[in-house]
């Protein structure tokens, strides 16, 4: 990746990030997206000005007992899937 | 009971217990908020089979409350749009403006509400998804403080910025509900007890209307560049809270400047993550078994995604990848940040500020959808809020001459939702 200041968005850059996001285009989408895209960049840059902020995190863990308590069982966890096997869901092959 | 608006995507009633606050009255729910055995589709085709098997937060506490729900309401997917006509299942028309839009995300829940279709509803805010509507529908919606509502069940889009909130024809029937689903919950981690935060969860009480010496802000950057029309009726409105004792002074908030790109980036950015998990094993469309899984997956998302939400998932993955983290979410963070001392500075001032909801009246149908930017756009005032964490309510103002409802926004300090409740009630 580069640091050039101006975004370039072209239709093969719109089809890499489309593959990161595992979304897939076609190629009419990949050309009006890459229009719109470099519209909507080009008004993020003016973020640019916005000047280094310190920022208080306001964060605080909020922790419960470590109990067993009953959850979902295992027909209504499995209801929404497309497929399922021997109780399990059926997913498309790792490799 | 389906609507010629559109307004449902689901009408199944779910009846809740006999007695409560909410008895006899009717809630429509936003379906992006999880209803145990009834169908949560998020306005997309990705989930148009999904069967919650739990209810949100919200949902349990409205049953409790002996409120039925009339059916689950028509909204942008997965909240995605100002207008409610990215939804799977067709766009919403404004029932009080035909040939308009509803405003968005939560279209569908202001418009059953204008119509009269149901009594009340729920709809959920990330960057004004229920100001907006409930502006462009004349009637009331109240975003609350982040972590006064849990956000249990409710599907996630952008998580740290949405709120569920209340929408109805009056401030008080708003505070009514919000009295209802407000309160922390042990399965929100980032639920806050009000009380604990120096408020109580009395908010009917406060719509009393009783605003003599009330100090209200107005920002001038909300007014810059909006609607004349919008303009002229928000200060008719303005003129007649003075007439009730109402101060006003004009306040500078420079960072909201670039409150539209900051939160379109963090909440881009957070829905590329949130919606990962859509791969069409668990729930969904599937991507077929053909191929590894990457191919499936991008099949599946390709088939079950609309535009708008690709938009924005391809713009998070882009905002957040090697090189682009820096310059565009680090500075959307600074941004929130400045936002935030902005806002606590002017309301150390004022009692609440107020502004235009939508810098905009309600669209024609069809305006906006081949130009994303503008659509974005028109969030200029309401996105600062969530950035910010702040309460805020939009309550009708007036119409355009055209005949438009505009609605007017007043926003309070954190778990100040008391102060927008009262001032809002002097309006409706």
């Amino acid at each position: 990746m580069s640091d050039d200041s101006e975004p370039a968005v072209d239709p093969e850059a719109v089809s890499h990030v489309a593959g990161l996001a595992r979304v897939d285009l076609d190629g009419d989408e990949r050309e009006r997206f890459a229009e719109q895209f470099a519209d909507i960049l080009a008004a993020f840059e003016a973020l640019d000005e916005v000047p280094e902020t310190d920022q208080e995190a306001q964060l605080a863990n909020v922790m419960r007992p470590d109990e067993v308590r009953e959850g979902l069982s295992q027909a209504a966890a499995l209801r929404n899937a497309p497929e399922t096997e021997d109780g399990f869901f059926k997913g498309p092959p790792v490799s | 009971m389906s609507t010629e608006y559109n307004g449902y995507v689901t009408a199944e009633r779910v009846e809740g217990a006999e007695d409560g606050p909410l008895a006899g009255r009717t809630v429509a729910v936003k379906d992006n908020i999880s209803t145990e055995g009834v169908r949560t589709t998020c306005g997309s085709a990705m989930l148009a089979d999904y069967v919650p098997p739990y209810d949100a937060t919200v949902v349990e506490r409205l049953k409790a409350a002996g409120a039925t729900i009339p059916g689950k309401t028509n909204m942008d997917e997965f909240g995605m749009g100002t207008t409610t006509e990215t939804s799977a299942f067709g766009a919403v028309e404004n029932p009080v403006a035909p040939g308009h839009v509803p405003g968005g995300s939560s279209g569908g829940s202001a418009a059953v509400v204008a119509a009269g279709d149901a009594d009340l509803a729920l709809g959920s805010d990330t960057g004004g998804s229920i100001r907006c509507p409930a502006a462009f529908c004349g009637v009331v919606g109240i975003k609350p403080t982040y972590g006064l509502v849990s956000r249990y069940g409710l599907v996630a889009y952008a998580n740290s910025l949405e709120q569920i909130g209340p929408i109805a024809p009056t401030v008080e029937e708003a505070a009514e509900l919000l009295e209802v689903i407000a309160g922390p919950d042990e399965r929100d981690a980032t639920t806050r007890d009000a009380r604990e935060e120096g408020s109580d969860y009395e908010y009917a009480a406060a719509a009393d209307g009783d605003i003599a010496g009330m100090e209200v802000g107005i920002p001038t950057e909300l007014l810059d560049g909006a609607d004349e029309a919008v303009v002229e009726t928000f200060w008719d409105a303005i003129d007649d809270l003075e007439a009730r004792g109402v101060t006003t002074h004009e306040v500078e908030l420079p960072s909201v400047e670039h409150a539209v790109e900051a939160y379109y980036v963090i909440a881009m950015s957070e829905a590329s993550s949130n919606l990962a998990r859509f791969d069409g094993v668990r729930y969904g469309v599937s991507g077929g078994f053909d191929g590894n899984w990457n191919e499936t997956f991008a099949r599946a998302r390709e088939e079950g995604f609309g535009d708008e939400v690709k938009r924005r998932v391809l713009l998070g993955t882009y905002a957040l990848s090697a090189g682009y983290h820096d310059k565009y979410y680090q500075k959307a963070q600074d941004a929130r940040a400045w936002i935030q001392a902005d806002f606590d500075e002017a309301l150390a001032e004022a009692d609440v500020l107020a502004s235009p909801t939508m810098p905009v009246p309600p669209m024609e149908l069809g305006e906006s959808l081949d130009d994303p930017l503008t659509m974005y756009l028109a969030d200029a005032n309401t996105t600062p809020v969530n950035l910010a964490n702040l309460p805020a309510i939009s309550v009708p103002a007036g119409e355009t001459p055209e005949g438009l409802p505009v609605g007017l926004q007043f926003v309070g300090p954190a778990f100040g939702e008391h102060a927008v409740i009262r001032a809002g009630s002097a309006l409706a």
